[in-house]
């Protein structure tokens, strides 16, 4: 009888049900994927020039009229500029713009030195051939190599041989811009390759000329 | 004629492949992210065209809202806690175990000296209320630094590689960002890494 029994032993389905293990990991993968941030925010150096007054009479270099550009950044996401040194008797040498391609990027590609080139475009054209040489589809070029090529078209050399005077941009933001207009001046100097410029503060000599040209 | 015969099949389907594939899903999820510290006010950042990426450590985040309150903090707890005991020393301030508890939870310093105590023994549900109220002064104490540029110098200290990054909400004014960037000139602190969103190509 007990023999029996033994033979007759139950065939049990051992197939396990997975169903509620996988809704709690999608349940788990949904979570986590909402909760993580892969992106990390981007930034942007800024090295400002020191208050120190010492350091400042030292290291001031003059740069040619015409290798100028003041930037005034107003309210109501307004922009200014003064191409050349500014006029401080003539309040029409400050010009309005607009921010974006058609506005201050045209001013600063377009603006023409005393020794009759366009810095700003020949630097960006150079540029964009390293850009294509370095993404070019069997480029052996490195980083390194980039950056140091790179550095010396910022520099005005450019590959062809040719060297162009480079730029100086000054931005003054008035104390009614935003932030977003600050960064907003400085990609432009990133757009354009512009190596050399300085956020600056409004002096009363400024602050005259602009209030004549109505800058607000 | 003879009847159609409906075949009963088991539709069990076998859900081991997916399984594991979520399996794997879910480690990478796990081990890759990094969670966000809540920061005591969301700021929307301008977007620019640049694509440095943010430092990975050794940072002290400048946080501007835009009413033009300044929080900072960095995420290495052992130099908020010494950045916490040069102040408390300096200003005399003494604070208990719980309030020492939970000025290292929190993400960002944001209240003046003289409320720090205060604010720290709050609950913690009520501190991310209080704490947007509060932000560190920039005022010139008796002429000298202000709490803010005291903060920065103890983070200074206790951190000589810290970079400074500054996050500031795009509608924030210059004026505030002007005031808090010059009391940092003030103290040769030429530097700065400005947060920004990438720019994409349409909004070019």
């Amino acid at each position: 009888m007990a023999k029996k029994n033994l033979s007759k032993q139950k065939k049990m389905d051992t197939r396990v049900n997975f169903t509620p293990m996988v809704d709690m990991m999608m349940l788990l993968i949904t979570f986590f994927m909402l909760c993580t941030t892969l992106a990390k925010p981007q930034s942007m150096q800024l090295t400002m020039p020191s208050n120190d007054d010492n350091v400042q009479k030292e290291d001031k270099s003059v740069t040619k009229a015409s290798h100028t550009i003041t930037l005034y950044l107003g309210a109501d996401n307004k922009i200014w500029y003064i191409a050349g040194l500014p006029n401080y008797e003539d309040p029409s040498c400050v010009k309005e713009t607009t921010y974006g391609a058609n506005g201050v990027r045209d001013v600063l590609i377009k603006h023409t030195t005393e020794e009759g080139v366009n810095p700003v475009a020949k630097i960006m054209m150079a540029k964009k051939e390293l850009d294509a040489k370095k993404s070019a589809y069997n480029s052996t070029m490195t980083d390194k190599q980039y950056q140091e090529q790179l550095s010396l078209i910022k520099k005005g050399q450019l590959p062809n041989g040719e060297k162009v005077p480079t730029m100086t941009v000054i931005i003054r933001p008035l104390d009614t811009a935003t932030y977003d207009n600050m960064i907003s001046a400085l990609d432009e100097m990133l757009i354009c390759s512009i190596d050399k410029y300085v956020i600056d503060k409004i002096n009363p000599d400024d602050r005259a000329l602009i209030e004549k040209a109505g800058v607000k | 004629m003879a009847k159609v015969k409906i075949q009963k099949k088991d539709i069990w389907i076998d859900m081991t492949p997916m399984s594991d594939v979520m399996t794997l899903l879910l480690c990478f999820f796990m081990l890759t992210s990094t969670f966000l510290t809540p920061e005591p006010i969301q700021v929307t950042t301008p977007s620019s065209v640049s694509e440095v990426k943010v430092p990975e450590g050794d940072v002290l985040n400048i946080l501007v809202s835009p009413k033009g309150q300044i929080y900072l903090g960095t995420e290495n707890k052992n130099h908020m806690r010494a950045m916490m005991e040069e102040m408390t020393d300096r200003f005399g301030v003494s604070l208990n175990a719980t309030q020492q508890k939970h000025f290292l939870e929190d993400a960002m310093v944001g209240a003046p000296m003289d409320k720090l105590a205060q604010y720290l023994s709050l609950e913690p549900e009520k501190m991310t209320e209080a704490i947007q109220m509060l932000g560190i002064p920039t005022d010139s104490i008796n002429g000298g630094m202000s709490e803010f540029q005291m903060w920065v110098k103890a983070a200074r200290d206790a951190n000589p590689d810290i970079k400074i990054a500054i996050k500031s909400d795009a509608s924030t004014s210059y004026k505030t960002v002007k005031a808090m960037m010059s009391e940092l000139q003030d103290m040769s602190e030429n530097r700065y890494q400005l947060i920004t969103n990438l720019k994409t190509a349409s909004e070019e």
